[in-house]
């Protein structure tokens, strides 16, 4: 009944240079070529992972993109058209992974940086010190006094300082392999930033790193102890995912190996659908309960943070969040990441994280709560200038996880639901996960992070700014050079060309 | 002479002032295209901490010595100590392009304040070299009216009720601007140099224990009467040498707590700062002045641990109160007089401390040579970058700007 789609990639395969050593056959986990007739043969299946192009010793593969065959439709174009293939094919939802690669607008690269000139001074960050230390959790607004002078023995609500205003999003163990958390937890701690647990709780070999660690309270409840949350940095509440709001995780079965079986304390090969609601949480009050306990179960010693995907009223709901007494919260935008999502969802729903960044930071301000919050901003934050950009709209704290996987070796071929990564990232099968070698693994996110840190230095030295904290919600720095103006007026963004104030 | 009979007025390039900008002056109301200011600027000020008299003459002296750092397009003073008759009262000085403007401030007032005196500020346009229109100037010594129903409604101390009447006039009468509302203080400011600014308000004939005074370089403004400096809510005045990078961070925290910046300028922002750290959330001078100009997390590392707590922790509650980028201030406040100047954490604009030898008078300024025109029988000292100079009247210098930053905080 099944029809065949065309396929979109091919692997080339140069028969002069091939040495016959047949290691991509081997590295293919997606069983896309094969050895007969004393060359290499493609079967179909290539996603251009590019894990044979990279592995092959004398450089002889190249994946081509085949040409489209669908016959050319401007409405009916060829990815509705394979949509609608493999949907009636299959009869269900169609799953996905990675951010969206739908092409909604880019925001980010209608925003312009503003640099010194005469009136004020650049400062070089070579010669002078550019700060880049970053708070995570709540701050009280005041100080109290006593007699007259600042009561420095007063207790103050529990605070993260991290190295740099960014954190390591929430990847959770079981949509990647062990050696791929083992090494984004070891990156956070060689650069002092925090890593997202994910939802599944924490390995027990991982408890080395929990002062790096924020572990995440996801509706499934997957490995939430009371061991594993006293051996955290700091705890988040997930309400929703910016690649799939309104949806729970979504670990296929494919991926629940005896490891994560464990992990999660499920049968291993099932299904992990989280609950799309947390079941206790059908109000922000119970929100406000959800809060209290866990902040009663780690003693008030860690920040609990709440983190919300973004959606049309994310000002409203984010205000909420903070009187329910999140210490931080988390908005993770419409191009974020996942490990396996509905297609449907993950393309259609939420809204761009340089909008929602800006709106909640307004929002915050006019409510008077944005000095006592700490907002960490995610969802298809690339680059460093993304990174700044998202600062300077308001975030405290830039929340990045496809970035550093691609760091690891990922090519962003949206297969990670299948659980047959070949790169070890994104699977829990022993033959592949191997192939990541974490102390590698390590060095390059580390070293992702820390030129990303010196170009913030670099960037905001150029502002005439020597602290990241003046450039948080500095949208006077920000220049709007789009399309689209009404954008430009709602993330209170000057249009280039108009001056200060 | 010109076409409507007016004696030309020349400055000092030959340029007939009225000609150099665009016809129409704005004194008042907010020019139309201004979204924000900025520039360079000159700063002097004179203390006597013994409470005797300094006469406006000196500080005419020492702005104008620095001429070179003001291109006539806003200078002003303030001066404190100025009304021994009227300590109690609020004065409320304000500028008004019309008649019209002042009629519909004093209905205004009427629902807010109690005016117990209000006078005609002397004004004279002989001898200088402003382009006209000028403003009305007018001053009212006013109290908070307690049995009115605003102040029943809005529930607020007398000073915090004075600066929510000052920033709704400010916001919504056209035509009209609340220059200074402190006790026993007044600030003459206007658009033009510092002489002819002197020379308008005739400041040589006031006298008081403290006065600051500023003269503006701006880059990018019209001359503009409200938005010269010094800036002044309650008691509180502002000089401001500088140019703040992140000031969109500071406008919206001030904000928050309801300053509304209607002068469009970062130097206003510094002015609430102040306000907000210092009387609402009564931290320390000391305590403030590291919150706006903190010094480097390395720094604070080699500190002690009570210091080190102390700086941490302000830095992490007022982070949005830290003032980046290059500024030198002045700050002045009534009840006890006290003057504060402080530069930016890595003082990238100039500051010069002097120190009369009879230790009577202390002196601030851009330049030394400020300090020196008036005095030749000074000590002289630059302070340290993020470190603010305190002197107060009656207590003489408290502190020099060359102390660690927490004496006698912790």
């Amino acid at each position: 009944m099944d029809v065949n789609l065309p396929e979109k990639y091919r692997p080339i395969i140069d028969a002069e240079r091939c040495i016959k050593c047949r290691k991509c056959i081997r590295e293919c986990s997606f069983g896309a070529l094969r050895f007969e007739d004393d060359r290499v043969k493609y079967n179909g299946g290539c996603v251009s992972c590019l894990r044979c192009v990279t592995i092959c010793p004398t450089q002889a593969i190249a994946v081509r993109e085949v040409d489209p065959q669908f016959t050319p439709h401007p409405v009916f174009d060829e990815k509705v058209r394979r949509s609608i293939i493999a949907q009636a094919n299959s009869g269900g939802v169609l799953l996905t992974s990675c951010g969206t690669d739908k092409e909604y607008m880019d925001i980010f690269s209608h925003l312009l940086l503003d640099a010194a000139q005469v009136t004020n001074p650049s400062i070089d960050p070579l010669r002078e010190p550019v700060e880049t230390r970053t708070y995570l959790g709540r701050r009280t607004g005041r100080l109290p006094m006593r007699d007259g002078k600042i009561d420095i023995e007063a207790d103050m609500p529990p605070i993260i300082s991290m190295d740099m205003p960014l954190m390591i999003g929430h990847i959770s163990l079981g949509s990647v392999s062990y050696n791929t958390q083992k090494a984004l937890f070891s990156a956070a701690k060689d650069l002092n930033i925090i890593a997202g647990s994910g939802e599944g709780g924490l390995h027990k070999d991982f408890y080395g790193f929990s002062d790096w660690v924020c572990s995440e309270v996801a509706s499934g409840r997957f490995g939430v102890t009371a061991d594993y949350l006293k051996r955290v940095s700091s705890v988040e509440i997930k309400i929703g995912q910016g690649a799939k709001p309104g949806h729970g995780g979504h670990l296929p079965g494919e991926k629940v190996s005896e490891l994560i079986s464990e992990a999660r304390m499920i049968p291993k090969g099932t299904d992990a659908l989280s609950p799309y609601p947390h079941h206790d949480i059908y109000s922000i009050e119970d929100l406000q309960q959800l809060i209290s306990v866990l902040k009663e179960s780690t003693e008030y010693k860690v920040p609990v943070g709440v983190k919300i995907a973004a959606v049309h009223n994310v000002g409203a709901i984010a205000s909420g969040v903070v009187r329910a007494g999140a210490d931080f919260i988390t908005v993770d935008g419409l191009r974020g990441g996942t490990g396996s999502a509905p297609r449907i969802i993950r393309d259609h729903a939420g809204m761009p994280i340089e909008i929602a960044i800006a709106t909640v930071d307004q929002r915050l301000q006019e409510e008077g709560l944005r000095n006592k919050v700490t907002l960490c901003a995610g969802g298809g934050i690339r680059s460093s200038a993304d990174m700044i950009k998202a600062i300077a709209l308001g975030a405290d704290v830039v929340m990045v996880y496809t970035a550093a996987l691609v760091a690891m070796g990922c090519k962003v071929c949206q297969q990670c639901h299948q659980g047959i990564c070949a790169w070890g990232i994104a699977t829990q099968r022993d033959e592949l996960t191997k192939r990541l070698d974490p102390d590698i693994a390590t060095q390059r996110v580390t070293n992702l992070f820390r030129a990303w840190n010196e170009e913030l230095r670099e960037v905001i030295g150029a502002m005439g700014i020597d602290s990241v904290e003046s450039l948080v919600g500095n949208r006077d720095r920000l220049r709007y050079i789009g399309p689209n103006h009404r954008i430009a007026e709602i993330i209170g963004v000057k249009h280039s060309g108009e001056g200060w104030g | 002479m010109d076409h409507r009979g007016r004696y030309d007025r020349v400055d000092d390039m030959g340029i007939r002032s009225h000609m150099a900008f665009d016809e129409r002056r704005y004194v008042v109301e907010i020019p139309h295209s201004m979204k924000y200011q900025m520039g360079s600027c000159g700063i002097a000020g004179a203390i006597n901490v013994n409470g005797e008299k300094i006469p406006g003459s000196m500080i005419e002296t020492m702005i104008t010595t620095m001429a070179e750092r003001e291109n006539g397009l806003g200078a002003g003073f303030v001066c404190y100590g100025l009304f021994p008759d009227h300590t109690d009262e609020y004065c409320l000085q304000f500028l008004f392009d019309d008649d019209d403007a002042r009629r519909e401030v004093e209905e205004f007032m009427k629902d807010w304040v109690e005016v117990e005196w209000d006078e005609k500020v002397y004004t004279s346009t002989n001898f200088i070299r402003i382009a006209p229109p000028f403003p009305l100037v007018r001053r009212y010594f006013a109290l908070p009216k307690r049995k009115s129903v605003q102040f029943w409604m809005q529930g607020l101390d007398d000073d915090d009720y004075i600066v929510r009447m000052v920033m709704l006039i400010n916001a919504k009468i056209k035509g009209a601007f609340c220059v200074s509302s402190g006790k026993n203080m007044a600030v003459f400011k206007g658009s033009g140099y510092a002489r002819d600014i002197a020379k308008f308000y005739d400041i040589f004939r006031y006298s008081g224990e403290m006065w600051l005074s500023h003269s503006r370089f701006p880059t990018n403004s019209p001359g503009w009467w409200a938005g010269a400096h010094p800036i002044s809510i309650l008691d509180w005045s502002v000089c401001h040498n500088g140019e703040i990078t992140s000031y969109g961070v500071n406008k919206k925290y001030v904000e928050m707590f309801g300053y509304n910046c209607a002068l469009l300028t970062d130097s206003e922002t510094i002015t609430y700062l102040w306000d907000l750290l210092v009387r609402r959330h009564g931290l320390p001078v000391e305590a403030a002045a590291f919150s706006m100009a903190p010094q480097y997390y390395s720094e604070i590392e080699r500190m002690g641990s009570q210091e080190r707590e102390l700086a941490t922790r302000l830095r992490m509650t007022y982070k949005e109160a830290f003032l980046n980028g290059p500024f030198s201030i002045l700050v002045g406040r009534g009840d006890p007089i006290t003057m504060i100047a402080l530069a930016d954490r890595k003082k990238l604009r100039p500051m010069v401390v002097g120190r009369a030898d009879d230790d009577s008078e202390f002196y601030v300024a851009s330049e030394e040579c400020a300090i020196k025109a008036v005095n030749k029988d000074t000590s002289t000292w630059t302070p340290k970058a993020g470190n603010p100079v305190v002197i107060k009247a009656g207590e003489g210098l408290v502190r020099t700007g060359l102390e660690p930053p927490f004496q006698g905080v912790v």
